[in-house]
């Protein structure tokens, strides 16, 4: 008899996770230590300048502040989303799921203001080693949404055909997109304070 | 063009063990025919895969190789045109066959880079950790195959735009050195740029390669294989994954915001009022050039045991098979290894003593170098003792092994002196720390992986290595290795800088060129003894002994279970794993080895 690669679907006796679930938690694991180090050269940047500006004065807190509201609502609707897949209703996936990324989008395009606003008062990435860094970090995080919004873009077009054949595959997928998607707000929620209010 | 040959070797292998593979298949059960592009090009299976990376990465260390044999005829004989082939270089590199100096620091940035990023660890992690682990764990493939496939891609990608930087019109490829220090490496010309984008794809693969081994080693493991019943080669593969995982990012990090003070002049990595050229530069200033060297070395000294730990692997079960006893150790060796991994992370600054980063940060890292050199001891010494009273095989592989041990101690040895600040201040920029991290890696890690490739070549392929070309390979090897290297550290106590293009050019430098003439000529000889290996490998492909039995070693370990070549799949049935990977000799039995899979 041919073999088959185990724990596509059941969760592993030990570790109490499914091969992907694991797989996306080790890849958060390396995203944290990418945006940590991005995080610590900030501190060592700022301690080391004489006169680093206060984000307040530079970026504007209420557009961030509305998209950190974007950004955690979508949260919620991805986790509703899920749920619905577990309460077997695909079309309440649809919706959430659909809501999800059109918050995504919505930050993007707030983001798109936001920097176009910036370039407009000419401030670039070479003004200042504070405005470096908010490009780097925030233009980062915006390629993470960017796949976030690919990936859930998949699984509610195309990949959701998995539905009818592996229901409980498909919920598995949905779960670990989500687990990336906190991930990326969770990053967000340190960003805010971190560029915009210190 | 090396990483295209690799490709088209990288084929050829495929296709010839996956014809004997089909072959091999005793009973008639149907596999579903794939299209040839599918089974050996864009292959999902473990065996393609490690092998593409492995001769993928085999044409990248040659390639590597010949870099450095023509810097060798740069310190050898400063300023005369190299020899033979000497007319084939342009006007840009070494006009009339004279070496330009820029063109030596191209040759420097780019050989290191290709050793460790694009030879070592793809040949070492992609090559032998993906064709032999899931073997080894009884599993029928990687927990994701695509990724699998996906990371060879882009490991491709970014080795090909590395290679393809030379032709860059403009200064050529990265000249910074592989630790790319800034400011230089910021002001350099535009095959930095290229560079950093190489980076950027090797490090996305090697993300993509570690989290597949970590679920793969978790998950996938046969019934009864415990964790401490996996070969200790397994749990090098493991610990490194670990290692890929967490610490690349950070120089993901690093390359990101070097590659932002490039191209978007930023100024992460310029202090305030630098200079280039006698004028101040334009830039916001602000930055801290040691700031990428933190970066980097919290990535590169892990890379350090990413570089030696498949190694330890390799020998390991070399060792235990060859001397037909049980390790000496297993557990503590598992302990130290996993140890070690952890340690890896908190002794990146020792590389910086030079910096004047204070005196509180020597004392802590050099504190903790010299805790990591336990672990390490352990290791060796383990493998030492597991000698003691074996009837040892001096087969090829073993030969290979039993030089890894001295080879490794010397480079471990004289790594303690760099590893104190005060020692270090005086050796670190001198040819003493490249005699001493090469011993670690060429004859220590490339010896194991030729030891390796000895090993597993009648499983992969089907037929044996010819004895003979080995021991040539072997003995040559051996002998130019360390007419290489040894000079060196005397070269270097004699304050010899590495890096320097004409040594001559200083009196401390010329009393010693005749040890620097030695030395190149055990590099041209080192080059000499490779081609009895690349005979070795392309004839024994095609022309070796056939392999009579499945286990031709009599080893115990699971991948000697499974038809030669293995199948799609791997296993003919569910293997179960019922006792310890290494018991040989066992008394009362009648034969010298207890498989991992037999009742």
């Amino acid at each position: 008899m041919s073999m088959e690669i185990r724990y596509i679907e059941e969760a592993h006796p030990e570790t109490g996770l499914n091969n992907s679930k694991l797989g996306i938690w080790l890849f958060l694991a390396s995203e944290v230590m990418l945006f940590g180090a991005l995080f610590s050269s900030y501190i060592i940047l700022r301690v080391g300048s004489a006169d680093w500006p206060r984000g307040a004065e530079i970026l504007s807190i209420p557009m961030a502040t509305f998209n950190t509201f974007a950004l955690i609502a979508s949260s919620v609707t991805m986790v509703m989303s899920w749920a619905s897949l577990k309460l077997n209703d695909f079309g309440k996936f649809r919706l959430y799921m659909g809501l999800t990324i059109l918050l995504a989008f919505l930050f993007l395009v707030v983001k798109y203001f936001e920097y176009t606003a910036k370039f407009s008062h000419g401030l670039y990435p070479s003004t200042n080693t504070f405005l470096a860094i908010y490009f780097t970090i925030t233009g980062l995080h915006g390629i993470h949404i960017l796949a976030g919004i690919i990936v859930n873009g998949y699984l509610w077009g195309p990949g959701s055909t998995l539905w009818t054949t592996k229901p409980e595959m498909f919920t598995n997928r949905v779960e670990a997109a989500g687990l990336y998607w906190h991930f990326v707000d969770l990053v967000w929620i340190f960003l805010f304070p971190v560029l915009y209010l210190l | 063009m090396s990483a295209g040959g690799g490709l088209y070797l990288g084929l050829r292998i495929s296709f010839q063990t996956r014809r004997w593979g089909t072959e091999s298949m005793s009973d008639g059960h149907h596999h579903e025919e794939l299209p040839f592009w599918r089974k050996y090009i864009f292959s999902v299976d473990h065996k393609v895969i490690g092998i593409q990376y492995a001769v993928t990465s085999l044409v990248f260390l040659f390639f590597g190789f010949c870099l450095m044999m023509l810097m060798r005829w740069q310190l050898a004989y400063p300023g005369q045109p190299i020899p033979f082939i000497g007319g084939l270089f342009s006007d840009a590199t070494a006009p009339g066959g004279v070496m330009l100096p820029e063109y030596y620091n191209q040759l420097g940035a780019m050989h290191g880079t290709i050793m460790v990023f694009l030879g070592v660890v793809p040949l070492s992690v992609g090559g032998f950790g993906n064709y032999i682990m899931p073997l080894q764990i009884g599993a029928p493939d990687m927990a994701f195959p695509k990724l699998n496939m996906a990371s060879y891609w882009v490991y491709l990608i970014g080795g090909t735009i590395m290679v393809l930087s030379f032709f860059i019109p403009e200064g050529g490829a990265a000249q910074s050195g592989w630790t790319s220090y800034p400011p230089l490496s910021v002001v350099a010309q535009e095959g930095q740029t290229w560079w950093l984008l190489g980076m950027l794809f090797l490090i996305f693969s090697s993300l993509l390669g570690s989290v597949n081994f970590i679920t793969t080693i978790m998950h996938l493991r046969a019934p009864g294989m415990t964790m401490m019943r996996l070969p200790f080669f397994v749990w090098a593969q493991f610990v490194t994954s670990f290692l890929l995982l967490l610490a690349f990012p950070p120089l993901q990090a690093a390359a990101t915001l070097q590659f932002m003070d490039r191209v978007f002049a930023t100024s992460f990595f310029l202090p305030t009022g630098l200079v280039v050229g006698g004028a101040p530069a334009a830039i916001s200033g602000g930055g801290n050039p040691l700031l990428w060297q933190h970066l980097f070395w919290f990535l590169a000294h892990p890379e350090v045991y990413v570089l030696i730990l498949p190694a330890f692997g390799i020998i390991t079960e070399i060792i235990a098979n060859n001397t037909r006893k049980p390790l000496w150790g297993y557990k503590s060796m598992v302990y130290a290894i996993c140890f070690l991994g952890f340690m890896s992370f908190v002794v990146w600054a020792h590389h910086m003593f030079m910096t004047g980063m204070g005196n509180f940060m020597s004392m802590f890292f050099q504190t903790t170098t010299m805790i990591i050199s336990i672990p390490s001891v352990i290791l060796l010494t383990a493998l030492l003792i597991s000698l003691w009273g074996g009837a040892i095989r001096f087969t090829v592989p073993m030969l290979f092994a039993l030089a890894f041990l001295p080879m490794f101690g010397i480079g471990g040895l004289t790594g303690l002196p760099l590893g104190l600040a005060s020692p270090d201040i005086h050796l670190h920029d001198t040819y003493y720390v490249i005699g001493h991290f090469h011993y670690v890696v060429a004859p220590g890690t490339l010896f194991a992986l030729f030891a390796g490739i000895y090993y597993w070549f009648p499983k992969a392929v089907g037929r044996h290595t010819n004895v003979w070309l080995g021991r040539i390979h072997f003995y040559g090897s051996f002998v130019c290795a360390n007419l290489v290297f040894m000079p060196m550290f005397f070269q270097g106590m004699a304050g010899t800088s590495r890096r320097l293009y004409d040594q001559t050019f200083y009196t401390h430098g010329a009393a010693v060129q005749d040890l620097t003439i030695l030395s190149s000529f055990g590099a041209w000889g080192l080059g000499f003894f490779q081609l009895f290996f690349i005979v070795n490998f392309f004839v024994s492909m095609f022309a070796g002994k056939k392999v009579e039995s499945d286990n031709p070693w009599d080893a115990t370990t699971l991948e000697w279970a499974t038809p030669t070549p293995p199948p799609h799949g791997n296993f003919l049935a569910p293997p179960k794993c019922y006792r310890g990977p290494y018991e040989y000799s066992v008394p009362g039995m009648s034969a010298d080895f207890q498989p991992q899979g037999e009742v």
